[in-house]
């Protein structure tokens, strides 16, 4: 990726150390290291089961884990106040893994809704900006007045990328964004979330399980196995790591696929 | 840096100053609103030179000062601005370019109420067709399973009978006890003035056999058990995990609304039995506490004046009520669509529907059961 911004001189915008997730006898997570940095795309991968999206959910707070630290925007999440919390969690966009639109509002209600709750903008000027996040995130004029049950996965998936945008984040994470796309409709929304990463100078935390995501639009990779970050750093030092899980899930026919399809000249 | 968004206006051209973000939208909006009404959107004279900080919110004013289209070619009329504020209102342009406002329909109050009165009666007589023809469903396909012991889901029917009878019999129990010293009360008051103080004896008896018992127990049932039927197939329903019934050649009726109906219609009569035993010993507490009647008078005279046809007709009335709540609470969950809002809709639908039916069923038999002299 030309668009590489991350250097190891910038102080990172999230810092997790030591994280531990359990339930019961369960453990999820153990000593977890993961750093973000300012205007990257991280793409976060592993296994059903190895605890990508309970990390998602440490970070944006949903989940309190069981030990560890999570410093975001240089303050300790865990150790704040819950109005510090909240100031600290408005900087954050997620889009979850199934869209989670409000089914009673229209999307141009629900983009509004934080628009109203926190910025305290009129209905009206809270709908038209609105509008124009949707807009943004690929959808046309008239769909702004439906409901989420008259909308396809990916319309729906783009007007929760909408929502995520409202507050005009810093930080936006997404729970699989391209799972249940067509390949057209996913390769669509990988450019879309380059788009408004270089347009609105995002920082993107992606899980995924989705290849040509990881080719097309991340710029470092981090991979989660046995409840730690085994490696995280661009993609080909990714891919060369010597772990089976990585040789199996990089080199394996769908690995190959994506990796010819993003690099179709450095085949012999 | 940090100086609230603005624009300056000198001999004619605009100078976008400031912070142009989101905690200061209502204030730019009102000045490029201003301005607005007195020039075109168009880039001309504008001077971008003093923007300090941008977002999303500040670009679509900017939009609105200068247009879609004229955004979009930013790099020809501002190219001195940073490329990452390029690329936001270049993006922010060619999304909105050829992007047109929803068309929102007129609301014309009195056609509009006509409709709605309209769609409102057609929904009602839908209602009662769906319901008709859901009981006949449900008939067809007990008639069908009664005769193939090997189709029954006893699991299924001891599992609901467990959650719609054994959970609920505390309540009910409780509920009944405390109308039935109630209406001894009642009794006792009215009656005191005629000196027939102990006709509450009857009173009770009588109002508990007859009508109370399988009353209070089948409205608490439909405030418990049809909304949770309700829910339950609602949410199996917005999963499609009732399509995965179907498609597997299995029938949901006789998969899911068999055994929710026959343990109602087990659960019912058991229910009002306790309801009936219950009520008539809140009853007789007061009796024994307020009027001086004990216990072994109290049965006494319930062996005496009250006839066993009282709690026949009570308790016949039971499983009808049964069926009826346990059809309607499940009927409700097959309509539920997708959405939260509809599956709230439909299990208010369904609590109102089956209170209303047995309600409205309780005083049609005792019209009959009077005319009959039973």
């Amino acid at each position: 990726m030309s668009a590489t911004r991350a250097s190891r001189d910038d102080t990172p915008l999230i810092r997790v150390r030591g994280l531990a997730n359990r339930f019961g006898a369960h453990s999820v997570h153990q000593e977890l290291d993961l750093d973000l940095y300012p205007g990257e795309i991280l793409g976060v991968v592993g296994g059903s089961g190895t605890g990508k999206s309970v990390l998602l959910r440490s970070i944006v707070g949903l989940l309190r884990p069981s030990a560890g630290q999570i410093e975001v925007f240089g303050e300790d999440l865990l150790g704040l106040s819950a109005g510090d919390r909240s100031r600290v969690e408005r900087r954050f966009g997620v889009l979850f893994q199934r869209g989670a639109l409000f089914t009673s509002l229209t999307l141009q209600e629900n983009v509004a809704l934080p628009l109203i709750e926190h910025i305290g903008l009129s209905r009206t000027d809270a709908e038209a900006l609105a509008r124009v996040k949707l807009a943004l995130a690929g959808l046309p004029g008239e769909a702004a007045i439906k409901y989420p049950a008259e909308l396809s996965g990916g319309m729906i998936k783009r007007a929760a990328l909408a929502r995520a945008l409202a507050l005009d984040p810093e930080v936006l994470f997404l729970d699989e964004p391209t799972a249940g796309l067509d390949p057209i409709g996913a390769a669509a929304f990988d450019r879309l979330i380059l788009t408004l990463r270089d347009a609105l100078g995002l920082s993107v935390f992606l899980v995924t399980h989705d290849l040509d995501t990881l080719y097309t639009a991340c710029d470092r990779v981090a991979v989660l196995s046995r409840g730690r970050v085994l490696v995280a750093d661009r993609l080909d030092v990714v891919a060369a790591t010597d772990d089976d899980w990585i040789h199996d899930y990089f080199h394996g026919p769908r690995g190959r696929a994506a990796h010819e399809a993003a690099h179709p000249v450095e085949e012999p | 840096m940090t100086e609230p968004g603005h624009i300056d206006q000198q001999d004619g051209r605009l100078a976008i100053a400031g912070d142009w973000t989101l905690v200061h939208y209502a204030a730019l909006k009102r000045q490029v609103e201003r301005l607005a009404k007195a020039r075109e959107p168009s880039p001309e004279g504008v001077d971008l030179d003093g923007l300090a900080a941008l977002d999303t919110a500040g670009a679509v004013l900017l939009m609105e000062l200068v247009g879609a289209g004229p955004l979009a070619a930013i790099d020809d009329w501002a190219p001195d601005l940073p490329e990452s504020r390029r690329a936001l209102l270049r993006t922010l342009g060619e999304a909105m370019a050829d992007n047109r406002p929803p068309e929102v329909r007129p609301v014309r109050p009195l056609r509009d109420t006509l409709a709605r009165t309209g769609q409102l009666v057609e929904g009602l007589w839908q209602q009662q067709r769906q319901l008709l023809g859901f009981i006949g469903q449900v008939l067809a396909t007990l008639a069908v399973t009664a005769w193939r012991p090997s189709r029954w889901r006893l699991t299924s029917v001891v599992a609901q009978l467990h959650q719609t009878g054994l959970n609920a019999l505390p309540i009910v129990a409780l509920l009944t006890f405390l109308v039935g010293a109630v209406v001894a009360f009642l009794g006792a008051t009215v009656l005191r003035d005629f000196g027939a103080t102990i006709y509450t004896v009857n009173l009770v008896a009588f109002a508990f056999l007859r009508e109370f018992g399988v009353l209070l127990a089948a409205i608490l049932l439909a405030g418990r058990t049809a909304s949770a039927f309700t829910a339950q197939l609602g949410a199996m329903k917005a999963n499609e995990e009732l399509d995965a019934v179907r498609t597997l050649g299995l029938d949901p009726i006789e998969l899911l609304v068999l055994p929710r109906v026959l343990a109602m219609m087990l659960t019912l009569p058991i229910l009002t039995f306790v309801g009936m035993l219950s009520g008539m010993l809140g009853g007789a507490l007061v009796c024994l506490l307020a009027l001086d009647i004990s216990l072994f008078q109290f049965v006494a005279i319930l062996q005496r004046d009250i006839p066993l046809e009282h709690f026949l007709v009570g308790l016949s009335k039971a499983p009808i009520f049964a069926f009826l709540v346990a059809v309607i609470g499940c009927l409700e969950g097959f309509k539920v669509s997708g959405s939260a809002q509809s599956v709230g809709e439909h299990t208010t639908s369904s609590v109102v529907q089956s209170i209303f039916v047995v309600i409205l069923l309780d005083a049609v038999a005792a019209l009959f059961f009077m005319e009959m002299g039973w």
